[in-house]
């Protein structure tokens, strides 16, 4: 009998997790790779739900609705078949869910109780409070606790991806990674590598994801001749805390649960929130959206909240800032249903946000492209796959609140089954391939570890990663024009140069944070290259993508998948485009402001 | 106001094998300031206050919004998460240090994965059939999933144990947090049916009744976990299984 499935996950947040379950389960052996420890996974920071239309609220709902919902919210540009399916397999994921122990809230019936998010009509998110990401990740994570006590899955936390060990075909044969204790670079062997690697915020310097959210394993895959789709779609959430060093989200489920938005309708004016009477407030978004009011999906917001700040000059007390405001909702039930988000503001800010109303800004937030993956969520490198925010397959041009969680799951099982299937149908296992494919891998990366070594330039790579964020979030954001987005081109072009002379402040060899970011940060800036080139591109706005000198959709010239592939000999991007399959919901015009 | 810095005592060791020492910072003083914040200016600065070169400080952090549990440190001696540590709130020069109870591993990052195969020694899970399609979970009510929720937020962060008098070495204590995540699984419906299992391994070396009621757990606790009264739950269920497996063996 042929050796059970080897198999390399990287990344242990909700879609590792979901994916090293399904391969344990059907027999494979995994290797869990993972910068943190898999419990401090970025998607404990999802807070508001998760989608499934259970129809427990006697509204009509369906999968379709969801399926509808989410074809539309995005724009259009996701391939559909593939989103069909993965709302039509999330009832049944909640229920898992369920089974696993995760605290949902309950109904009086003792049933899952379900609230509204953005972009839908339907009572469709199940919740746990307002920490839904922490109790679905701690769910999957103690399931992968026990497979690991059972001798079926061995982590490598503290590991960081370094690269794919491809061989002679161009087949993925393993991984190249990093002990970030001792600082040992190794090659691990296996007939097939998930990655699930999460989002990209930290391009942007500062973003509602968390530190680890580098997108450098993406980088390096695409460097290595991985398609990267449709990068240029970033999804900046209307609602986050502005701070120092992050930008914290507050849930679009504070929304949800009815929480309005609002300014006051004099510019500058310095009352107390609370001393501002009803008719000298502007709730713009009831009032430009009276069907989906203040739960428009949130490309829409956040440029309905940046117009009111830029155009209007409406800011409160002229700071680039809105109320979110909490204060007319009953104590009790902003204790059962928000109380986790009402928390961080507490303790961030200084404020109760069921005191007074909550001053919140617009921030860089998710990844709606990522790796180019077919719809059984393979690359298009013979052993490498992704599940997760690192691909780019479910959410089209935007993504809805609470959808992630779900197409996290959904890809990470899709990926593990196809992985198990994958290992048993190769004709030569990772056994087979020769020692020194391993061993020249081995052998660049620890070249590239030496070259940052001896390198003693004067710059500085924590002040270069600050300048390629403020570049990115000021030009690649949410207004976007051709011409500043050039410019912010030829300046990652100038980092890149500058990169060049980095000067490592720590050069010991162990837990040397300095370098493995110095690695991080070369990987993000050659990304970060693919959002600028994939956003100059595309003449048109489509979700997320906005552009005012082209301010319509064109689905005649741009209803189509943006691939971009890593020239070596340039040193950048190229970039070619694909059809989307339209074939179950013929694309019409995306309108919030009325009912369509 | 432009003038105004901030004042640290950072505890630096460069790895286990080595004796551990202080360096003095400073920087300026903006508002809204974390200890994160602080750490990631520490970064870029790598200068200690009299201008010397040194090394970036290694520690963990990664969503800084105190749910991941990363950035548990000793602050001014008291256990907290660094990202939820505001700079104005504290008193200077701030002295931070690592945690004082888990092997060292550079600076301020310590090795915390004892919690981690505590959970596995009591079994914190539910022992599911499969991820195929069972159709949902047993029904609970709403008061029920009030009682469980606030033990699903522990975020592993380790501060129940660091000020725990009796984790220690001699004692192999497991800790609060794992007793509470026992509790968790005991309330939950079908996690009830692996109860006995989950207390015997809260029996002998290092189980429950190494507590000393010292109650420092419930009073550290970042998500306000109510430690004692778990740890109070959990206690009789365990001296209740004692006796009924006296009697059934």
């Amino acid at each position: 009998m042929p050796a059970a499935p080897k198999v390399i996950v990287v990344g242990g947040g909700l879609a590792g997790l979901a994916a090293v379950i399904k391969i344990a389960e059907h027999g494979g052996h995994v290797d869990l790779f993972s910068i943190v420890p898999v419990k401090r996974s970025h998607s404990v920071c999802a807070q508001g739900g998760i989608n499934a239309a259970k129809n427990l609220k006697g509204e009509g709902d369906s999968p379709w609705k969801h399926f509808d919902d989410t074809i539309y919210g995005g724009d259009f540009l996701a391939n559909q078949p593939p989103v069909k399916e993965m709302c039509e397999a999330a009832p049944g994921i909640i229920d898992l869910l369920d089974r696993m122990g995760v605290t949902f809230n309950r109904t009086p019936e003792g049933l899952l109780d379900f609230r509204r998010f953005g972009g839908t009509l339907y009572n469709r998110t199940a919740f746990a409070g307002a920490t839904t990401g922490q109790q679905l990740l701690y769910a999957l994570d103690e399931q992968v606790r026990r497979h690991e006590a059972e001798g079926r899955v061995k982590k490598f936390e503290h590991w960081e991806f370094l690269s794919a060990v491809l061989d002679e075909e161009k087949t993925c044969r393993g991984i190249c990674a990093m002990d970030l204790r001792t600082m040992e670079v190794r090659t691990f062997p296996a007939d097939v590598v998930i990655i699930c690697t999460g989002g990209i915020g930290a391009i942007f310097g500062k973003s509602t994801n968390s530190v680890v959210c580098t997108g450098s394993a993406q980088s390096v895959l695409y460097q290595q001749g991985c398609y990267y789709a449709n990068g240029e779609f970033i999804q900046v959430h209307p609602t986050s805390i502005p701070g120092e060093d992050k930008l914290r989200l507050m849930s679009e489920s504070a929304r949800g649960e009815g929480g309005r938005v609002w300014v006051p309708k004099q510019p500058g004016d310095k009352r107390n929130a609370l001393s501002i009477p009803a008719n000298e407030r502007w709730y713009f978004l009831e009032e430009w959206y009276p069907k989906y009011g203040n739960l428009v999906p949130r490309d829409v917001a956040t440029r309905a909240i940046h117009k009111v700040v830029y155009e209007y000059h409406l800011g409160i007390d002229g700071q680039p800032m809105v109320y979110l405001d909490l204060t007319h909702i009953d104590r009790a039930i902003l204790d059962k249903k928000l109380e986790g988000i009402l928390e961080i503001y507490e303790k961030f800010v200084g404020d109760d946000p069921r005191e007074v109303p909550m001053k919140i800004f617009p921030g860089m937030h998710y990844t709606m492209g990522g790796l180019w993956v077919d719809f059984k969520q393979r690359t298009n490198i013979p052993g490498i796959m992704a599940a997760g925010e690192c691909e780019y397959q479910y959410h089209g041009a935007n993504r809805l609140g609470a959808n992630s969680l779900v197409s996290c799951i959904w890809g990470g099982f899709v990926s593990g089954l196809e992985a198990v299937n994958y290992a048993k149908g190769l004709k030569t296992r990772y056994e087979s391939v020769s020692s020194t494919v391993y061993e020249a891998e081995k052998k660049r990366q620890e070249d590239t570890n030496a070259r940052l070594m001896s390198s003693d330039g004067a710059e500085n790579p924590f002040r270069i990663w600050r300048e390629m964020g403020e570049i990115m979030t000021k030009d690649c954001t949410v207004i976007r024009y051709n011409k500043n987005i050039r410019e912010a081109d030829a300046k990652l072009v100038q980092l890149l140069e500058r990169y060049r002379h980095i000067n490592l402040s720590d050069r010991t060899m162990w837990a040397n944070t300095t370098i493995a970011f110095a690695r991080q940060l070369y990987n993000m800036l050659q990304l970060a290259r693919v959002v600028a080139q994939g956003a100059a591109a595309r003449d048109e706005s489509r979700g997320a993508h906005y552009k005012p000198d082209f301010p319509d959709r064109d689905d005649k010239n741009w209803l189509k998948t943006t691939k971009a592939s890593f020239a070596p000999d340039a040193d950048e991007p190229k970039f070619e485009f694909e059809p989307v399959d339209i074939s179950l919901i013929p694309p019409r015009p995306r309108r919030y402001d009325m009912a369509t | 106001m432009a003038d105004k810095t901030i004042q640290l005592k950072i505890k630096r060791q460069p790895n286990p094998e080595v004796a551990a020492y202080w360096e003095d910072f400073e920087l300026p003083w903006r508002p809204n300031m974390n200890v994160i914040s602080v750490l990631m200016e520490l970064a870029m600065l790598a200068k200690t206050k009299d201008g010397k070169p040194t090394t970036p400080i290694t520690y963990d952090s990664n969503c800084l919004e105190e749910v991941c549990g990363s950035c548990a440190m000793l602050i001014n001696g008291k256990a907290h998460m660094a990202c939820s540590a505001l700079i104005d709130d504290l008193e200077q020069p701030i002295k931070l240090e690592p945690l004082s109870k888990f092997p060292i591993v550079r600076d301020l990052a310590v090795d915390r994965k004892v919690l981690f195969e505590n959970l596995k020694r009591v079994k914190a899970w539910i022992p599911i059939d499969g991820t195929y399609d069972l159709g949902p979970g047993p029904r609970q009510s709403e008061a029920q999933q009030n009682e469980e929720y606030p033990y699903s937020r522990c975020i592993s962060c380790t501060c129940c144990m660091e000020v725990c008098p009796q984790f220690n070495e001699d004692t192999g204590f497991v800790g609060a947090a794992t007793i509470a995540q026992v509790l968790l699984f005991n309330l939950n419906p079908t996690g009830q049916m692996q109860a006995p299992e989950r207390l015997r391994a809260l029996m002998g070396d290092g189980g429950i009744h190494e507590c000393g009621y010292a109650q420092n757990c419930v009073e550290i606790c970042p998500k306000d976990i109510p430690l004692t009264k778990a740890i109070a739950t959990v206690g009789r269920a365990v001296v209740g299984q004692a006796v009924k497996d006296l009697f059934t063996t």
